[in-house]
């Protein structure tokens, strides 16, 4: 493996990470905060990325269908909170788990209803379609930069969110003890809404930033749903800082296993996994 | 010259994250005796039962029963050697019956996974051991009552059994007056009495006259931190001890 | 848990027991030619009831949530179609033992692993293990890949050179597999029964307390994974015996999220309850597959809708029934959200507090 194909996968693998981080953030700020445990997650992921298909095809520019399509998926993550887990917050995992299942059976037959079983893809939007020259004969595309550049600016912008608001040291809070976050008297109720619609707002948006660079498939949710779950127990469990340096190993991990031990890419990430349950059972970071 | 100590700890330290919550603390439990650890809350005392019944690992330091290392060991074995403990919080289990609390407290060192699946739920030797706790404690008559039909009294006092049950040398007591009636408190205050007459007792108590009736050997901690040990009548005395912690 | 039920629980299963032991009797008259179809859908739900009974020994006796159940019932599958030769039929005699010895030894590993963590850390892990078998033989060109592999002959039953049993058949099979469900029922409830059933049930209530006793909770917790894991490998090999293959589907999440919602559906903890649910979900969903394509809208509702409001299942149901009177009484007190008052697992709420 010479350097530049190296560099390349580094890079690929980098950018994978980051967009895997921004869908296991909300994942983590989802349980830590509320103490829920949100299967639907990566079905979100999914309608994100469906969203940003479909309203690219209605508007005829990718930029205006993101524009309308965040919206839509926050309020999509407020109306989920308000109906359905409101009832669940006190009850056991189990039925937050039954309950997230549901849904993802009631999403994924919305998506097969609206769009059907086909495969899409989305055209990599202006000015991003260039590719910028690496070596005479290797070239990197922009898009995939952006994708990158945008995810970094969102995890910053979540550590500036949980080191320097209030919101933040609720989020602190929550993490360490959830009913602490209760007993300071803020409305836990308007927070909660926030935290999931935001969880849903990053995922989906994850999913429309790889619309363009993946295939917009059905069950695309399910496959990045049990990843990031694997960068959650890795990073460590409520940890937004694991849940990056997780997302980056894993990352890096998936783009690099297949071409290196072929054989075992498939479950590399899982004895990954196994080995810090064997060292470190809370995650790395926790 | 004092006896060799029952259990002891050697500068014992807890912190979790930057919190030093129980820090370099040693202490001698004589055997035989009743000691009870004081302080205000957040002291470390629960942290310090909670390192010497196994439950927490301590970050540094040794404990040592009968002159063995302890320290790091599971909670389960600590239970096993014969420190038995109850919990500030009642910790009985609500759908079984007294005896079958008790039932289930005196087997937990009578054969291990493969010996339970074996054995039917009820057996002489376990019952006989369990009537016998539920005697000690006075819940003779209650045999059959429902654990969460009890009284939260009764079930402070069958937590007590349960731990007898298991038939230890040493228990640590995590608060047993806690949140219970002045009558029952009494109650509870005369059962651990007649207990000290067979059983090393460890006490977290903050009820001061139980404390005083009951202990031969107080330890106050503040912050973490031994601030003075010594017998009952001494700590009494203590100036320093009145000011920080029986002032307030 | 409740080891004695009401008598219109037996009676009821009883009643299920009748029905299905007297099927030819029955179905010639009511079915017609639909007999034979109907005959495999029951199988299968036989089967399904037997992969949901072994989930429950985990979720609803010791309170341990696994989605990652599939990992077994797939393992099961799969361990068939990789030992059983190309051109003749392998013995049951050797099958069987084989099929729960993999398990065993899978399920020892797994549970290690994963029984060092608890609550969503618990649920997470055993979803990721589970998916780990799925996109190995998924991807794998050993196992067929994502077409999976074949099953030409079933396991026989022979003893010397007599077939005691040709479970090429499908009445002797469906028997085979009721037999094996009753045999695995009365095994568990022997079990949970035991003092080992009570040492799970106070794991469930309160492990800390359990572990402050003196039981090395790790073993007891580890054991009911493993008898669990090789329950589920029998029900996972009965369903490729069936449906003569084994498939990446018999290992995916999506059917540990199934046999999940079973359990749940039918009242956890009660081991019956996992019976019933089994039966409802299936006929639900064969209902819904009737109805309309989008059979997965109704089954996602379905199982929200039985989450809010039957937390506690049909057995729920059967054992304490909705009386109209405490039904009034509590619309007309002062309103509370109704799941406050479900009862929360012990150890959860102990957690949290």
């Amino acid at each position: 493996m010479d350097l530049a194909f190296f560099f390349i996968q580094m890079l690929n693998g980098i950018q994978y990470g980051l967009l895997l981080f921004l869908i296991a953030s909300g994942l983590t700020l989802v349980f830590s905060i509320m103490g829920i445990i949100n299967l639907a997650h990566g079905a979100m992921y999914m309608i994100g990325a469906y969203l940003a298909f479909d309203l690219t095809q209605r508007l005829g520019n990718f930029w205006l269908a993101l524009a309308a399509a965040i919206p839509i998926s926050i309020v999509l993550g407020l109306v989920i909170e308000r109906l359905f887990l409101d009832t669940l917050y006190r009850r056991d995992h189990l039925y937050q788990v039954l309950l997230t299942f549901g849904l993802i059976l009631v999403f994924n037959e919305i998506q097969r209803i609206l769009w059907g079983g086909d495969v899409h893809s989305v055209a990599i939007p202006e000015p991003f379609t260039g590719s910028i020259q690496l070596t005479d004969n290797l070239q990197y595309p922009v898009y995939r930069l952006f994708v990158g550049a945008v995810c970094l600016a969102l995890a910053g912008a979540i550590y500036w969110v949980i080191r320097h608001t209030r919101l933040g040291i609720y989020i602190r809070a929550g993490a360490v003890n959830r009913d602490m976050v209760e007993g300071v008297g803020i409305n836990v109720r308007t927070l909660f809404t926030v935290i999931f619609s935001v969880g849903v707002g990053l995922t989906a948006f994850a999913g429309m930033l790889a619309a363009p660079i993946t295939s917009v498939a059905p069950g695309m949710g399910d496959s990045i749903l049990i990843t990031c779950f694997v960068v959650v127990v890795v990073g460590g469990i409520g940890s937004i800082k694991g849940a990056f340096w997780g997302a980056l190993l894993i990352g890096i991990t998936q783009t690099f296993g297949p071409v290196l031990i072929p054989s075992l890419a498939s479950v590399l990430m899982y004895l990954i996994m196994a080995a810090v349950l064997l060292v470190r059972p809370r995650g790395l970071f926790a | 010259m004092t006896p060799t100590p029952l259990l002891s700890t050697h500068g014992l330290t807890r912190s979790f994250g930057g919190l030093v919550a129980v820090n370099n603390v040693s202490i001698d439990f004589q055997p035989g005796q009743v000691h009870a650890i004081l302080g205000p809350n957040g002291a470390g005392k629960s942290t310090l039962i909670n390192l010497l019944s196994g439950e927490l690992p301590p970050s540094s330091g040794q404990i040592e029963f009968r002159s063995q290392g302890i320290h790091g060991q599971a909670a389960h074995r600590i239970a096993r050697l014969g420190i038995g403990r109850s919990h500030q919080k009642t910790s009985i289990f609500p759908r079984l019956n007294c005896l079958h609390n008790c039932e289930l407290a005196a087997r937990a060192n009578m054969g291990g996974v493969w010996g339970s699946m074996r054995s039917r739920a009820t057996a002489r030797e376990v019952t006989d051991r369990a009537r016998e706790a539920l005697d000690e404690c006075g819940l003779a008559d209650q045999v059959h009552t429902l654990a969460s039909a009890m009284s939260y009294g009764e079930q402070r006092q069958l937590q007590i059994a349960m731990v007898l049950a298991t038939r230890p040398s040493l228990m640590l007591l995590d608060e047993p007056m806690a949140g219970i009636g002045r009558e029952e408190s009494q109650q509870v205050t005369a059962l651990l009495k007649r207990l000290s007459d067979q059983y090393t007792l460890v006490l977290i108590e903050h009820d001061m006259d139980s404390v005083f009736a009951l202990a031969e050997h107080i330890t106050v901690m503040v912050e973490g931190s031994v601030l003075e040990s010594g017998p009952t009548a001494a700590i009494r005395a203590s100036e320093q001890v009145r000011d920080v912690y029986l002032g307030r | 848990m409740l080891h004695t039920y009401p008598t219109r629980v037996w009676i009821l299963l009883a009643t299920l027991l009748l029905v299905l032991l007297t099927y030819p009797l029955w179905s010639p008259t009511l079915l017609g030619n639909q007999s034979d179809f109907f005959i495999e859908k029951l199988t299968l739900i036989l089967i399904m009831a037997l992969f949901a009974v072994s989930l429950d020994l985990l979720v609803g006796v010791v309170g341990l949530t696994s989605l990652g159940h599939a990992l077994f019932f797939g393992l099961g599958a799969y361990t068939l179609a990789l030992a059983s030769p190309d051109f003749s039929a392998p013995s049951l005699w050797w099958m069987l033992p084989l099929v729960m010895g993999v398990s065993a030894l899978a399920a020892l590993l797994v549970g290690i692993l994963v029984l060092r963590t608890s609550g969503i850390f618990f649920i997470m892990t055993t979803l990721a293990f589970g998916q780990m078998l799925y996109f190995f033989v998924s991807l794998s060109s050993a196992t067929g890949g994502s077409d999976g592999m074949f099953i030409m002959f079933r396991p026989s039953v022979t003893l010397g050179e007599t077939v005691l049993l040709d479970l090429g058949n499908p009445m002797t099979f469906f028997y085979f597999c009721l037999v094996l469900l009753l045999a695995s029922y009365g095994f568990l409830r022997w079990l949970t029964r035991s003092h080992y059933g009570q040492v799970l049930d106070g794991i469930h209530d309160n492990e800390d307390r359990m572990r402050a006793l003196g039981y090395a909770t790790f073993h007891y917790k580890l054991t009911a994974f493993v008898i669990s894991g090789v329950l589920a490998s029998v029900a996972g090999m009965l369903a490729a015996m069936q449906y003569g293959f084994a498939n990446p589907a018999q290992a995916e999440w999506h059917l540990s999220g199934v046999v999940l919602m079973m359990v749940i559906l039918g009242g956890m903890g009660t081991l019956f309850g996992a019976v019933l649910g089994a039966f409802t979900y299936e006929l639900l969903q064969f209902l819904f597959e009737h109805l309309t394509q989008h059979w997965q809208l109704l089954m996602g509702l379905t199982i929200i809708g039985a989450v809010l409001v039957l937390p506690k299942g049909i057995a729920g149901l059967l054992i304490n029934p909705p009386s109209l009177t405490a039904w009034r009484r509590q619309r007309s007190r002062p309103r509370v959200s109704p799941a406050l008052e479900v009862k929360v697992p012990a150890a959860t709420t102990q957690k949290e507090t």
